[in-house]
């Protein structure tokens, strides 16, 4: 993964609450074997509405998506990540999320930002305008405004995002003692290692 | 540590994590793994990337599901009947490439075991108390059920799962819904379960895992169970656990993958050990009177628009934040629905009886015992019933359901998950209206512009016979 540090430029002012994965890709687009791809049908039933945020010119390859109270619900397609990512979206801005869809994002390098209501309400209003900047290393959402709006992550992923750290690789660095709670977990309970034969 | 009463959660968390973070980050080790054609094929991939094996293939099991048709698999002479959507076909193939390739267990699908996921999991025994249990699949909170710490993960860390047998996790808050008292006539797990969401919100268990306890929910069988815990992350809640008792162990005793003998013995004295000690505390608890529970349906998009079967559908304007205010109008409008409206006035072309939450044997018993005699009405044009797995399709066959449904003009499929998502060829029609067993309304789940009404399956063959969404109560002996 590379190191996320800064978001900065245009951000979709889209503002619903209760995005679900099913709005963000529809099923249908699930049926691929690989990552890329997805844009074509992010956000497929919103953009057929006229005058969607989507389409309109001002905000094309907005690399910010600002939505409303828990964001991402629903399943825990990782397509809804893969989906925001083909779209040029790598970092979304919104009052709550869902946590599986923060756990996706995370592990796709996109910024999942946690900002209260009224926060959130007021950079709508200038992302219909104005670019947003994101600085991750000191948690911070700016405008040109004077705005400054600081927001919590947790400190493994931020260190995470930050370093580019490949996630499985680190835990493999951690293969002693994975190797030694599987050794005491054997025989502490031992009836999980029974044959699973299918 | 073992002087302080935790709860059931803290227990399961406590007994796995690997090492702690200074960060507060655990390495927590996972017992158990399901794997279905969709959310995995990327992960297989990323691990032939990196040249990475898969840590302990015995503990993973695949099953594949949501794209497979649910109309006949073999022909006359046996033969496997090609699935003919090619996408489809390529994610079956993959998976199969898949587990070949990396030695994982696998169900194929034209065995008599394979079903929906987490149909399968419980009724394999596969899903035991006290373990840590995940799947690319947000209805994963099902395996709470049993007592087993269970939640949906991304394909991401579909791929850390294999590779390393553990995930990198941060300890949830916790959060106790308490449903006391006896159930109403007429009233099914899955009346609580929406009722219980219509109440804390779609959000409402975010960041949180949910115990599910009180006198109402020990008094469901295993099966209802399932449903309950199925739902928890409609409320926001990646697990919901319920604890385990003689109920869950009776129903685990001999299942194929459950433990046998000494073994037995000695997993049965650790699960008695597992339920919430007296003292322990929640950071949150939620209390629901089960005599205040009817059947209960939706009547939006989102999970949380709950409403009795009595009641009608809401005005907007009566909601006092104006985001749900929005929220609701625009719901309506897609549900074409106008506030005032009863809802036993709203007809249904659509009945879809099946999915993770209610596709089990007594989730069609219930139904049929509904439908009896009776002939689903005119204006219904698909009624679907779905098993969860063969196994539960040939136990309802050897019970002659499928005949009382198929008589009633049902169409008896083969297992999978359907219309749930509308992945295969089973979907609703745009802007026509389903009564549905399955667990989200959300806008499109069930097809493009479909409308989708959360129900029992009991109250799902009401509104069949009566082609309206219906109080079965009005209908029951
Ligand atoms: S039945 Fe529906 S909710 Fe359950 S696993 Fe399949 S698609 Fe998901």
């Amino acid at each position: 993964m590379a190191p996320v540090t800064q978001v900065e430029g245009r951000a979709y002012p889209f503002g619903r609450a209760n995005i679900d994965t099913d709005i963000i890709i529809p099923a249908k687009w699930l049926k691929t074997i690989t990552r890329a791809g997805l844009a074509k049908g992010a956000f497929e039933t919103v953009r057929a509405e006229a005058d969607n945020v989507f389409d309109a010119p001002e905000f094309a390859n907005a690399p910010i998506l600002i939505a409303g109270d828990n964001f991402g619900c629903g399943s825990s397609r990782e397509h809804a990540a893969w989906a925001l990512l083909d779209m040029g979206v790598t970092a979304v801005i919104a009052p709550s999320f869902s946590d599986i869809f923060s756990g996706n994002a995370f592990k796709n390098g996109i910024l999942a930002v946690a900002l209260p209501q009224t926060a959130v309400e007021r950079l709508m209003d200038v992302a219909r305008t104005d670019p947003i900047h994101i600085d991750l290393e000191v948690q911070t959402v700016t405008t040109r405004f004077q705005d400054r709006f600081a927001f919590d992550i947790d400190p493994f992923r931020k260190n995470c995002l930050l370093a580019g750290t490949d996630e499985i690789g680190l835990t493999l660095e951690s293969g002693d003692k994975i190797a030694s709670y599987e050794a005491s977990a054997a025989t502490a309970r031992p009836w999980l290692n029974g044959r699973l034969a299918a | 540590m073992a002087s302080r009463p935790r709860t059931l959660y803290e227990k399961i968390w406590d007994e796995h994590v690997v090492e702690r973070r200074d960060d507060g980050t655990c390495l927590i080790y996972i017992d158990r793994h399901l794997v279905h054609e969709v959310t995995s094929p990327q992960a297989f991939e990323g691990l032939r990337l990196a040249g990475r094996v898969v840590r302990r293939p015995g503990l993973t099991l695949a099953v594949p599901d949501h794209n497979l048709p649910t109309t006949r698999r073999v022909d006359g002479e046996g033969r496997r009947i090609a699935i003919a959507d090619s996408e489809s076909a390529q994610q079956l193939a993959a998976l199969e490439a898949n587990v070949a390739e990396f030695g994982v267990p696998y169900i194929d699908a034209v065995a008599a075991a394979q079903g929906i996921v987490h149909v399968v999991g419980p009724e394999q025994g596969f899903t035991l108390p006290g373990t840590t249990f995940v799947c690319g699949d947000s209805h994963t909170a099902a395996h709470g059920a049993l007592g087993a710490l269970a939640f949906g993960i991304g394909t991401s860390e579909v791929e850390h799962v294999l590779a390393t047998q553990t995930l990198q996790l941060a300890q949830s808050k916790t959060m106790e819904v308490r449903v006391d008292g006896a159930l109403g006539f007429g009233v099914s797990a899955k009346d609580v379960v929406l009722a219980i969401i219509g109440h804390i919100g779609a959000a409402g268990g975010n960041g949180h895992v949910i115990e599910f306890t009180g006198s109402a929910i020990r008094s469901l069988s295993i099966e209802g169970r399932l449903t309950i815990s199925n739902m928890a992350i409609e409320g926001g809640a990646r697990s919901g656990l319920i604890a385990p008792d003689e109920k869950a162990f009776a129903y685990l005793k001999g299942r194929p993958m459950a433990p046998q003998c000494a073994d037995w013995d000695a997993a049965l004295a650790y699960w008695r050990t597992l339920p919430t000690d007296a003292g322990a505390a929640y950071d949150r608890t939620v209390i629901l009177d089960a005599a205040q529970i009817g059947p209960n349906v939706t009547w939006g998009t989102s999970p949380e628009d709950v409403v009795a079967i009595t009641g009608s559908v809401p005005d907007p304007a009566s909601f006092d934040d104006p985001g749900k205010r929005e929220a609701a109008a625009k719901s309506l409008a897609y549900m074409g629905l106008s506030p005032g409206t009863p809802m036993q006035d709203v007809r249904v072309e659509n009945i879809f009886i099946g999915s993770c939450t209610n596709s089990r044997i007594e989730d069609l018993r219930a139904a049929a015992a509904v439908v009896g005699s009776r002939h689903i009405a005119p204006n219904v044009k698909q009624a679907l019933v779905v098993p969860g797995s063969g196994l539960v399709k040939r136990q309802a066959e050897a019970e002659g359901l499928d005949r009382i449904f198929t008589e009633a003009g049902f169409e008896w499929r083969e297992p999978g998950c359907s219309a749930c998502l509308g992945m295969n060829p089973d979907k609703v029609p745009p802007g026509e209206r389903c009564a549905s067993t399955s667990n989200r309304n959300f806008v499109g789940r069930q097809g493009p512009g479909a409308r989708t009404h959360l129900l029992s399956p009991a109250m799902a063959a009401a509104a069949a016979v009566t082609g309206r969404l219906t109080d079965v109560r009005e209908l029951m002996g």
